[in-house]
């Protein structure tokens, strides 16, 4: 099962044939993804090889469609014209895209979460500024590495990249459902919540790791969902406890402003909503190694 | 980024929300020239990135041009809650204040979408009059796309209530400061107070703005707006780099892979300094997924430029680059460091983890750098680390 992607996901990647599109669309072909297609107005009708797998240009998200049934893309075009592309994602229906790109203006992402909410938000986005996500042994969309775990019954979900690949090395002997980087940005597409009720729903998962930083309410807000609709253990981790107030620490959303988003707050919200907390990576990934040893 | 007073003044002034005159100076003597052009009087304002300045006696009122420069004289270089006043704004006298009202458009991160905060209790007391009578304080969202027409402004004023001799000045007020928060690519743009003065007119006396450094790439007027004086310098240095560098006030330096896991760094360094005299993390620095020789070089060149800094701690997972480079990476910029005369003497503790890993580790013990131990956990590194921090400290 896991959740928003399988094997059976037809992915096309929006920016194939940039340079970053061609790096991660490689890599994500290596690790089992099904790739059907790119999308560059300016290259339709072209192919790209990537050893040896022909994967075909097509010159709208639509047509894409049409021609290879695809229900997922990636979109690494650069940030001035990201806003652009997940509109046509979204004018196009397709059910999945996830927003590799870093650095999008806030008023862009909003402009394309308001804009996918008249639409009737028959697009789900992930990110922007994301990892994307992975369903180790099924299927890769983004440039998280797929050789770091295996399969297996832990569902993750975090905002930040490299605290992914760090939680899923503590804990690759035990693999994963699925990894979800959500993104650290002001204004994201899925959030904790989206991606705990997927969890919660999927039955290829035993227990949730969420990880979460400093800057707004989304781990609080989380917390009291967990509270009320999560059955399955949830193991938590935050982020930023010793950052300094009104600094951004790289991601633009990691900002704490007075007393709100700190991460003791959060901290005690996750903790009263009965998740555990650990205080480094490495003891979160035991408390998670305690509750599924029983 | 947040903006000083009088650069929020000029973006108000570009987008038709009415200001009054003034011009900033960063001398005292300049204060009278403009005074004299102002007609005579003026008021001189503390120019500093916080608030409560006017209690913190940063705003003062001359009646005279002399009493400007004297009044300038006094409120340049004052400290106002740890902001040093490096510049006033020599304002024109507002005309008699008859009510203060309370305008703002920002970012509702829960929300996911723009908010629009109104009230008529404007003024220094907002804050407790928020806190204390959110009834007096209408919170209305605004759609990112249908954004804020004569109509949603009148809705505003309606749910602010307004009085109805005010209501069309201030929603024309509303419907400017929107455009200026959109178009200039703002994340807050506030009016505190907007004052009703006996003509009846609405006028923005006071205002904060905050810019959206990631759209940047359509506003290449930004770049002026940046604060450098007040930029700590190794900072800028960092900057001129395009490193993601934050000074704190520690002893160990941090260089880290992605903003998450810097951040984690950081926490993991505080707690194991708990055991080691308190020492605290000196910087926060991601030098992004990539982490080439190049820009860890730069980054260490930096860490390493801090006098604060008695120990490095790179923790580096690698993603999609992997550890070898990384390896690699660090012995060739310490190589480029020494050969540039750059004398390297802070031991520094590395902890590669992720791919390709064990073939990094190699390429540092391979290497035998004096200065370089390696730690394969991040909690044991983190501990190594504070511990090398103390002892030199």
């Amino acid at each position: 099962m896991a959740i928003f992607l399988t094997q059976e996901s037809k992915v096309i990647v929006q920016g194939m044939t940039g340079s970053e599109g061609q790096k991660h669309t490689r890599r994500m072909l290596a690790s089992g993804t099904n790739i059907v297609g790119g999308v560059n107005p300016r290259k339709a009708g072209q192919s790209v090889d990537f050893d040896g797998t022909e994967v075909p240009v097509f010159g709208t998200v639509k047509e894409a469609i049409e021609k290879t049934g695809a229900d997922v893309t990636v979109i690494f075009v650069p940030e001035k014209f990201t806003k652009d592309a997940v509109v046509e994602a979204i004018d196009a229906e397709i059910p999945l895209a996830v927003v590799i790109t870093e650095g999008i203006a806030v008023h862009d992402t909003a402009s394309f979460w308001a804009y996918a909410g008249k639409k009737g938000n028959k697009t789900r986005i992930i990110g922007p500024n994301c990892p994307g996500l992975i369903t180790p042994g099924q299927s890769n969309a983004g440039i998280i590495p797929a050789d770091i775990t295996k399969p297996g019954r832990i569902g993750l979900v975090s905002k930040s990249g490299t605290l992914t690949y760090q939680m899923m090395y503590e804990l690759r002997d035990l693999g994963f459902s699925t990894c979800v980087g959500i993104g650290g940005d002001p204004i994201i597409g899925t959030t904790h919540i989206d991606a705990l009720k997927a969890f919660q729903d999927d039955p290829d998962t035993d227990l949730i790791v969420m990880i979460g930083e400093i800057g707004g309410d989304a781990e609080e807000r989380a917390a009291a969902f967990i509270k009320e609709n999560v059955t399955k253990p949830v193991v938590g981790y935050v982020a930023g406890f010793t950052a300094p107030e009104g600094k951004t620490m790289g991601h633009a959303g990691a900002i704490v402003s007075g007393s709100s988003g700190t991460a003791q707050a959060k901290k005690e919200a996750l903790e009263a909503a009965g998740v555990k907390v650990g205080k480094t990576p490495t003891e979160t990934a035991k408390l998670a190694r305690e509750i599924l040893a029983g | 980024m947040d903006l000083f007073e009088y650069q929020a003044r000029d973006l108000f002034a570009k987008h038709g929300v009415p200001v009054l005159a003034g011009e900033v100076i960063d001398t005292p003597e300049a204060a009278r020239e403009i005074t004299e052009r102002l007609g005579g009087k003026s008021v001189v304002k503390a120019q500093v990135k916080v608030g409560g300045r006017g209690k913190a006696g940063g705003v003062k009122l001359a009646a005279t041009p002399d009493e400007a420069v004297a009044r300038a004289t006094d409120i340049l270089g004052m400290d106002i809650k740890g902001h040093t006043v490096h510049k006033v704004m020599i304002a024109e006298t507002a005309p008699e204040i008859v009510e203060e009202y309370y305008v703002s458009f920002l970012l509702d991160r829960a929300n996911r979408t723009f908010l629009s905060i109104a009230s008529v209790e404007g003024g220094m007391e907002i804050e407790e009059v928020a806190a204390t009578r959110p009834e007096a304080v209408a919170k209305i969202a605004i759609d990112a796309i249908d954004g804020v027409d004569e109509a949603k402004a009148q809705e505003i004023v309606a749910a602010a209530k307004f009085p109805a001799e005010v209501a069309d000045k201030v929603a024309n007020v509303l419907v400017k400061l929107w455009d200026t928060f959109i178009r200039e690519d703002a994340l807050l743009v506030e009016v505190n107070p907007l004052a009703k003065v006996a003509s009846g007119d609405v006028i923005a006396l006071d205002g904060k703005v905050s810019l959206d450094e990631n759209a940047e790439f359509r506003h290449p007027d930004f770049e002026e707006l940046h604060d450098k004086a007040a930029a700590n310098p190794l900072e800028a240095a960092a900057k001129e780099k395009n490193l993601n560098y934050v000074k704190l006030d520690g002893e160990v330096g941090i260089i880290g892979n992605g903003a998450g896991l810097v951040m984690s760094t950081l926490d993991v360094v505080a707690y194991a300094g708990e055991h080691h005299k308190g020492v605290k993390p000196a910087n926060f620095l991601d030098i992004g997924g990539g982490a080439s020789a190049e820009v860890m070089a730069n980054g260490l060149e930096i860490i390493l430029g801090d006098p604060d800094v008695k120990s490095v701690f790179v923790n580096v997972f690698g993603g999609i680059t992997a550890c070898d480079a990384v390896a690699n990476g660090i012995v060739q910029a310490l190589e480029l460091l020494e050969s540039k005369g750059e004398e390297v003497t802070k031991p520094l503790v590395v902890r590669l983890d992720g791919n390709n890993a064990e073939l990094g580790r190699k390429i540092l013990d391979d290497r035998k750098h004096p200065l370089v131990q390696r730690v394969d956990t991040m909690d044991g590194a983190a501990d190594k680390a504070a511990e090398l921090a103390a002892a030199a400290k």
